[in-house]
């Protein structure tokens, strides 16, 4: 028997949970079976496939109402829009290149309000090609104006999308989510994972409660594409970007504080007081836990900061934050390193930031490199 | 050297395809999270094929575990095939490349590896404890088959490290063939005939790589290789050494 609740807080807060040893992509799984989702569509790619192998297991049993497998990744991400606007609950999910090759249609979700939740599987996208899990394409979601959230580990792939459905759906928001892990390290590995029983379930999306209403046969689609003022070069169409682009970067501020609500924080923060804090997301945070663990043992005083949501930036949090530091440390499983780029733009006296550690094609980052950037000693 | 505060193992696991590198290490994971013990694993992701290199990744601990991905630098290096040493069968040249000081390194072989004096004085430097362990012959002696070499493999480790347990083994052989919800005794009767061929068969399967991966265990502990970690403790190559010290041999 399954319970539809009224309030997603008893899923999210309340419902007594118990610990289950589980991969990544199981534990996203169990995020879906809750989450009340009416439509999955996705298109196989390393290492999201065995995912969404789960996710076709849950529409088996009728967890989903349906399911399928899209042509290619444009396609997936447009149709996924399609069943956004027509109002039911939609995941996908995609990794690597799949990612780049749905962008075009993926930035056009937020400005046509479009809430769903995407799942990422980060792995490398540039050449040499690998599928291992570099997150440099996080980078490009960060622009595209939907929320992206950064888990950690099997735990946060648990919470994180069901976090997002919720958060997305909110009147005031009513924004796409993207929930990226670095894949295999979380999505194929074990972990613990705290989870309410099975026979829970959100309530479902309730389209007619949204900023833009949902496509029915009373209310002809958002009319902002085909729209002559708009599209020509004029200044009534500068002005209506203007609005439209403000709006969908409001809408992410006022996602902060059910984020807060249901993450627990944009941020968590471990050692405060340290004068040498580590500022980190995705599976760098556990290598970093470990760095402060380590350090511990060798009487090094090591804060830690896990930014969960990249967008929103929790920049006000992080100043707050970091104030006392005298160094910063950002290791990043990426060439760019674009967090620490997003933390220098966001903190006073930004020259406190050291760029790096940095590993590339998805090599994991061993704990002695964050160790050696902090004491300067190579072991 | 003393024996580390809260026992934390990185064990590096490098064999070549098909020998079930990656099925070993799932299975000393979760015979240490049976134990209520701590651990994550990862194999190393390429294109795996027979023969081919395989890695694979186990952290176990009686602590907190948070780190996860490959490990660069184990404290523990076990080696499947005398090949991934003598033909470079490996990611990691040379094989214990990256072995934190005064590890271990576990070798399945039925006799000594004759290392080159570079590699031997390395180990040595890096006060590397060195056991050799007959898994393969041991898993067609006990198992009856050579495939079991792997359990033979998860044997040793247990036995030289101390965790998991016996009991943690035989329950995730177990869970691995069989899966958590089977029970071996009861419900049998009420399966058809076939699932209950099947069934038995599967059964015999997950005992053979039992007996194997204790009949490993037993070897270790017979050779009180469990008390590695104590000061002046000396391995099958410090014997080998001063033996041919003393003999005036190299």
């Amino acid at each position: 028997m399954i319970h539809v609740l009224m309030s997603s807080d008893y899923l999210m807060l309340e419902a007594p949970r118990e610990k289950e040893f589980i991969t990544g992509s199981e534990a996203a799984k169990e995020a879906i079976r809750r989450a009340n989702v009416d439509i999955a569509i996705a298109y196989p790619i390393t290492p999201q496939s065995e995912t969404m192998q789960q996710v076709g297991y849950l529409y088996a049993e009728g967890y989903i109402k349906d399911y399928y497998r899209g042509e290619e990744e444009i396609g997936v991400m447009s149709a996924v829009a399609g069943a956004s606007r027509a109002g039911v609950r939609v995941l996908t999910a995609t990794a690597g290149p799949g990612l780049m090759r749905g962008m075009e249609a993926i930035v056009s979700w937020p400005g046509a309000r479009l809430p769903s939740v995407l799942l990422v599987m980060c792995r490398v996208v540039n050449t040499p090609l690998a599928i291992q899990p570099d997150n440099v394409e996080i980078s490009y979601l960060l622009n595209a104006g939907g929320i992206v959230l950064h888990g950690e580990n099997q735990q946060d792939f648990y919470d994180f999308p069901l976090a997002g459905f919720m958060t997305g759906e909110k009147p005031e928001v009513t924004l796409p989510v993207a929930v990226a892990v670095d894949g295999f390290f979380v999505t194929h590995a074990r972990g613990w994972v705290n989870m309410p029983s099975e026979d829970l379930k959100l309530p479902p999306r309730n389209c007619y409660h949204e900023a833009v209403p949902m496509m029915d046969n009373e209310n002809p689609p958002i009319r902002i594409s085909r729209d002559a003022p708009i599209q020509k070069s004029n200044f009534i169409s500068y002005q209506m970007h203007a609005s439209w682009q403000q709006e969908i970067w409001a809408a992410q501020e006022r996602a902060k504080k059910w984020l807060d609500r249901w993450l627990g924080g944009l941020i968590e923060i471990v050692n405060p007081k340290a004068k040498t804090m580590i500022v980190a997301s995705g599976a760098a945070v556990s290598q970093s836990r470990e760095a402060v663990r380590q350090g511990e043992e060798q009487g090094l005083d090591i804060g830690l900061i896990k930014v969960k949501s990249l967008r929103p930036f929790p920049g006000k949090e992080l100043d707050e934050a970091l104030d006392h530091a005298d160094r910063i440390i950002v290791p990043e499983f990426n060439y760019i390193g674009w967090l620490s780029k997003e933390v220098k733009s966001a903190i006073k006296r930004s020259d406190r930031v050291v760029a790096g550690p940095r590993v590339f094609g998805g090599m994991t980052m061993p704990t002695e490199l964050i160790l050696e950037t902090i004491t300067g000693i190579k072991k | 050297m003393s024996k580390p505060r809260a026992r934390r193992y990185s064990v590096r696991m490098a064999g070549i395809g098909g020998q079930g590198v990656v099925t070993a290490s799932h299975v000393l994971s979760n015979g240490v999270i049976i134990d209520k013990g701590e651990s994550t694993m990862v194999p190393f992701f390429g294109s795996e094929k027979r023969m081919a290199p395989v890695e694979s990744y186990v952290r176990i601990s009686e602590d907190s575990i948070y780190e996860i991905g490959e490990i660069i630098y184990p404290n523990v290096i076990v080696i499947f095939h005398t090949q991934v040493i003598t033909h470079g069968k490996s990611y990691t040249m040379p094989f214990y490349w990256g072995l934190k000081p005064n590890g271990v390194v576990i070798i399945n072989s039925e006799t000594d590896l004759q290392l080159n004096p570079d590699e031997e004085r390395e180990l040595r430097d890096m006060n590397a404890k060195v056991f050799h362990v007959p898994a393969s012959k041991l898993a067609v002696e006990v198992g009856g088959t050579e495939l079991a070499t792997n359990m033979g493999m998860v044997g040793a480790i247990a036995g030289i490290l101390g965790m998991p347990s016996a009991e943690a083994i035989a329950q995730s052989i177990k869970e691995r063939f069989i899966g958590k919800g089977i029970v071996v005794s009861g419900g049998t009767a009420a399966l058809d005939n076939v699932i209950e061929r099947k069934f038995a068969k599967k059964a015999e399967l997950v005992a053979k790589n039992n007996d194997v991966a204790v009949a490993a265990r037993e070897y270790a502990l017979e050779r009180g290789w469990d008390s590695w970690w104590m000061d002046g403790y000396k391995d099958s190559s410090d014997l080998r050494r001063e033996q041919a010290a003393a003999t005036g041999a190299n």
